[in-house]
């Protein structure tokens, strides 16, 4: 039987987690081929509705890729998203799915060696968790 | 504005799992700016029961709907969400009490052809005001006649524990009352306006007791205008 291979939407942010994407491809560093990058301009503006439609509509596992604390462009957009996701975590509980299929998780800009351990990670949690029973 | 909760979503599945299309619909009024029943409220429940049915693959349609104002006809008689309550088994209404009332009887005087259920997806809990992002208070019970003139505009009958006219109490304890260190004494607060006004003579004559026969008794209250009447 073929492995099962997690589809996982990664919300990332434009000021940090996408630089780290971006020297993470100049450094050639390589991270799982399972990420469906979206680029939002802060992870503040990803909304509850965004991460469940998105296990809704076939995603395994969902991370929100912000700055540090402290370090958002917008002042606080970081610490709203991670208070939205731990939300939408008791939400999906609430619905039968394990709340781990979130994740929030921050990278400064340059942090290319992060964001692929944040992705990798994730691959590999979601992979333990199995396919979302919502959808397979 | 009313101030409402969503209720569990244990409760809202046990209401509807033994339906197979279901319309959840919102409110666009108070419950919207309370962030209890408004669009992103009912995207949200649309999402958690389809999560929820898909994993017991149970195929169930789950509809939204939002409607402007669930307490008034003339926001209700939209034919789009007419047709979608038709095709609906049971309606979730994430209005308040009102709007859940308001909404059950409209369907069913609409729609002729079957009897529409209307459940509700929230409780409501109060008419309060926004105090910060997140957090409502409750100031207002609708006693049907205002005192708000006589106490510097403090309701000593929604925010004093004992409804008192005549305060503070002796649970008053530094500005604080003595059902809760975080409730304020309202007879304090009302003290300290009266005195900033300059008008705390006001509080000397014993107010005797209030007629009640103004607020929730013998049944629902009406008002009719009859200058608006045709």
């Amino acid at each position: 039987m073929k492995e099962f291979e997690p589809k996982i939407i990664a919300f990332c942010c434009h000021y940090c987690a996408l630089a780290a994407a971006d020297v993470a491809g100049k450094m050639g560093l390589q991270y799982a081929p399972n990420i469906r990058i979206i680029r939002v301009l802060c992870t503040g503006k990803v909304e509850i509705p965004h991460l469940l439609k998105a296990l809704e509509s076939g995603a395994d596992g969902v991370v929100v890729i912000g700055c540090k604390f402290g370090e958002c462009y917008f002042r606080e957009g970081n610490f709203r998203s991670a208070k939205k996701l731990e939300r939408a975590q008791s939400l999906i509980q609430e619905a039968g799915l394990e709340p781990e299929r979130l994740l929030f998780d921050f990278v400064p800009g340059p942090g290319a060696k992060k964001f692929a351990d944040i992705l990798n990670g994730m691959t590999e949690k979601v992979r333990s968790l199995g396919p979302n029973p919502s959808v397979n | 504005m009313i101030v409402g909760e969503r209720k569990p979503f244990s409760e809202i599945m046990s209401m509807v799992e033994d339906f197979s299309k279901i319309l959840i619909v919102g409110c666009g009024s108070c419950v919207t700016i309370c962030m209890a029943g408004g669009e992103e409220e009912v995207t949200i429940l649309g999402s958690q029961l389809r999560l929820a049915f898909q994993k017991n693959k149970k195929d169930v349609e789950v509809e939204e709907a939002m409607a402007l104002r669930q307490c008034d006809d003339e926001y209700m008689n939209e034919p789009a969400l007419i047709e979608k309550v038709k095709k609906a088994d049971i309606v979730i209404s994430m209005a308040c009490g009102v709007g859940v009332q308001h909404a059950n009887a409209f369907f069913n005087r609409i729609v002729q052809d079957k009897p529409i259920k209307v459940i509700p997806g929230l409780n409501t809990t109060f008419m309060g005001a926004n105090l910060d992002v997140g957090i409502w208070e409750e100031r207002c019970v609708g006693c049907g006649d205002c005192v708000l003139e006589k106490t510097g505009g403090i309701c000593p009958i929604t925010r004093c524990a004992k409804s008192l006219l005549n305060g503070p109490c002796g649970g008053s304890s530094n500005g604080k009352c003595e059902i809760n260190k975080d409730t304020e004494c309202a007879w304090h607060l009302i003290v300290e306006r009266l005195e900033a006004l300059g008008e705390l003579d006001r509080i000397k004559p014993v107010e005797m007791y209030k007629d009640w026969r103004s607020s929730h008794d013998g049944g629902p209250r009406k008002i009719i205008r009859e200058d608006m009447r045709i």
